[in-house]
């Protein structure tokens, strides 16, 4: 620590130097990942994973930590067209404390265009924007004694993440995978997955081949897993599955032990009170409750909103507050001050508030 | 002459005027459209460029007690604060880049190089001078607040000294700009709000206090490592530097609005006007000059000084194209399109600050038709009195200035 304690008053000293630019704005003149102001990544390599699916590996810049939790997803930023994009997926790769790299695992969408453009289009030595992991979705430490992780198609990524994880400690418990993808040839990590299930006695594999065999009943799971009652479970796959598989652990009353990936916002803090928000630059208003973002706002009073991963890791939709205050979703924090950046996409409004767009 | 209606002095037709807003709104869809990779690599590309000559000039001045590295040190300096205030600075704050969503590059996030906080510089030039572009009374820009700039402007015997506050602002210009979102008229007439200025002067003391501490305490401080003899001849040179900056920056933006042919208004024309009448006040207002693709590139590319009223918030190095339309589009028109040589178009606007130095009676006006109206007091609106803002121009903010709902 004592070393990062000189680091950053060494930065504060050469900000007074590059004042009204930060230190690091030179340095990365020399190396683009030696910046802490925006954090960066580098792409290492690009590997096939399928036909559609890819793992890229970025070697992260200053400012990152390693010690993500399996499971966590992070932002990624690529520029394409001269403009930003950021979207957000799971780590693939395990944590590892003296990490140089980590992986990330995307399917390229028919109509995702930058899931296209990171499987397909990156070269490696592209600097990309990133933001630090975040997510619930995560593997407890220690592992609970029996698990239970429901899968469909680019879902495995956290969970592969997990089971790595579990893998390189040697504390793999009692855990049965049921990995459900189109085809054969589409299932990411399927010689990996199987490899792992060979070595330990305690991972259970079941794979299922929707396109041949049809999607999985989850009636069928007493057949399959006769005791996934006692399981604490992870899903991660398609919003339709994730619903079924909610629905299901709700009406066995077991909603407790289920952990599900949604890619939305997990709403930990308390919603706000609403209230009339202004966006100055546009001239609009709308008046709003609690429980709507401002983003959501903005939209549905028509002010072209800027927005990216809408769960508030990427700050594409950051703005700036004029005045008034709003409250983030996630840690119940509040904004008040006038030019605050605000993410737009995780705040409500606590009162009137006033935005600059 | 000041202009109370510019669809009077155009003699266009209602329909000629929608129509014109309408050709120009196609031609900012056509930008806007079309903003892309290569535009991104320019200003990423200007941007290192002005970092590597900063990095350059300072290094180099480790060795000014010799007079070589000295001229070339602050030289190089020189050159990286220009490039640093107007190409980069100036169109960043205008939200020229904000459409790369990058936090590093943006409107919202930049602070420039110079006295001034980029939060007052964003109100009282993205909103006041680009909204109430040389609308006598409102845009402060016209003469400085120091500087009888118009005909209309009231004279006072204290106007005789015009030459030398000239100079002065010339030689001074970062520090006069730091004090322009203050509106020194308003605090000598006890009308502005005192929370208000509180948190403006403190702002300015922060910001000038970092300035002068990096150009003229630390970095002098630092060459005394290759030899105290190094200190002094540092500062001067950061002097010389930021000198440079100043003069040149104030030439450019006095060829912007004051040569013959900008025209002034008064505040009737902004009764009831549209966007399309707005539009051809920033025609009329504005006055571009001739040059290389490198003076340009120095003066922020202002010497589209017609374009950058027009579209202020559009990448900068797409006005060179846009010139050509909007020449264009003045032709078929018949409206005045204002240009020159850089050399002229400042000679003109220095022979306006002489001129206007005496009282009306003793100079003739060099606009092309005279109509003398009737004099303007000094000083500008609050933000209360003034309709709202509109998106264009780039944004600003603050809770400390009044806000109202737009029109």
């Amino acid at each position: 620590m004592a070393v990062i304690d000189r680091l950053s008053w060494a930065r504060t000293a050469g900000a007074r130097l590059t004042t009204p630019l930060h230190p690091d704005d030179y340095l990365s003149l020399v190396n683009p990942l030696w910046t802490a102001r925006e954090l960066r990544g580098r792409i290492e390599r690009v590997v096939p994973e399928t036909e559609d699916a890819a793992t890229v590996v970025i070697r992260p810049g200053w400012g990152w930590r390693y010690d993500h939790k399996p499971g966590q997803y992070v932002g990624i930023g690529v520029q394409v067209g001269g403009k930003f994009h950021w979207r957000s997926y799971s780590v693939s790769s395990p944590p590892k404390r003296d990490g140089r790299t980590i992986a990330i695992t995307v399917r390229a969408m028919p109509e995702g265009f930058l899931s296209q453009h990171l499987v397909g289009g990156l070269e490696p030595g592209t600097i990309v924007r990133l933001a630090l992991p975040a997510g619930e979705f995560v593997l407890p430490d220690p592992p609970p004694a029996r698990m239970l992780m429901l899968v469909g198609g680019s879902g495995i990524t956290p969970v592969m993440s997990m089971l790595r994880t579990l893998d390189r400690r040697g504390t793999m418990p009692d855990v049965v995978v049921h990995y459900s993808s189109t085809t054969e040839e589409r299932m990411i990590f399927r010689d990996e997955v199987r490899e792992l299930a060979d070595r330990h006695e305690g991972l259970t594999l079941h794979r299922l081949h929707t396109d041949d065999d049809g999607m999985l009943d989850l009636a069928d799971l007493d057949s399959i897993v006769p005791d996934w009652r006692e399981r604490e479970t992870w899903a991660c796959g398609p919003a339709p599955m994730l619903d079924a598989v909610e629905g299901h652990w709700e009406s066995a009353g077991l909603e407790e032990s289920l952990h599900l990936e949604r890619f939305t916002v997990q709403r930990d803090g308390d919603g706000g009170e609403g209230g009339t928000l202004h966006f100055q630059n546009s001239g609009k208003e709308i008046e709003v409750d609690g429980a709507t973002t401002v983003l959501e706002a903005g939209e549905q009073a028509g002010v072209g909103m800027p927005y990216g991963c809408r769960v508030g890791i990427c700050h594409t939709c950051t703005l700036t507050l004029v005045s008034g205050t709003v409250r983030d979703l996630r840690t119940g924090d509040e904004h008040d001050d006038s030019n605050d950046r605000v993410q737009t996409c995780v705040t409500v409004p606590v009162g009137d508030c006033t935005l600059a767009i | 002459m000041a202009i109370s209606d510019v669809q009077e002095y155009t003699h266009l037709t209602d329909e000629e005027i929608d129509q014109l807003g309408r050709e120009l709104d196609a031609l900012r869809a056509e930008v806007e459209e079309s903003r892309g990779a290569a535009d991104a690599a320019y200003i990423n590309r200007i941007i290192t460029i002005q970092r590597s000559l900063a990095v350059a000039g300072r290094v180099t001045l480790f060795a000014s007690r010799w007079k070589p590295a000295w001229v070339a040190g602050a030289a190089m300096l020189g050159v990286a604060k220009i490039l640093e205030n107007m190409e980069i600075g100036h169109n960043v704050m205008h939200g020229q880049w904000d459409w790369m969503n990058d936090p590093e590059i943006h409107s919202s996030t930049w602070e420039w190089d110079t006295a001034q906080p980029a939060e007052q510089w964003k109100h009282s030039h993205n909103y006041i001078h680009h909204q109430f572009t040389n609308v006598l009374g409102h845009d402060n820009d016209v003469g400085y607040g120091i500087l009888r700039m118009a005909r209309e402007q009231k004279w006072h015997p204290a106007n005789l000294g015009q030459p030398v506050y000239n100079a002065l602002l010339a030689t001074l210009f970062q520090w006069g700009v730091a004090l322009h979102d203050l509106d020194l008229e308003a605090i000598r007439k006890r009308e502005k709000d005192p929370k208000v200025l509180a948190k403006q002067l403190r702002q300015i003391k922060r910001k000038i206090s970092r300035q002068i501490g990096k150009d003229y305490v630390f970095f002098p401080l630092l060459t005394a490592a290759t030899g105290p003899a190094n200190v002094v001849p540092t500062i001067t040179a950061n002097v010389t530097a930021n000198l440079a900056r100043n003069v040149w920056s104030y030439m450019i933006i006095f060829c912007g609005h004051f040569p013959d042919g900008a025209l002034h208004f008064t505040e009737e024309e902004l009764e009831d006007e549209t966007r399309a009448e707005w539009y051809l006040r920033q025609m009329l207002g504005s006055a571009n000059f001739e040059g290389g693709r490198l003076l340009h590139v120095m003066s922020g590319q202002l010497g589209y000084q017609i374009e950058h009223h027009l579209f202020p918030d559009l990448p900068s190095n797409r006005y060179a194209e846009m010139s050509v339309r909007v020449r264009e589009l003045a032709a078929k028109y018949d409206l005045p399109y204002t240009t020159g040589p850089l050399h002229r178009q400042y000679g003109q606007a220095l022979r306006t600050i002489l001129k206007l130095s005496l009282p009306n009676r003793f100079t003739s006006s060099d606009q092309h038709s005279v109509e003398e109206h009737r004099e303007v007091g000094r000083g500008r609106p609050s933000d209360a009195e003034r309709p709202g803002r509109s998106s264009q121009t780039g944004g600003w903010s603050s809770r400390g200035t009044s806000v109202r709902g737009t029109a």
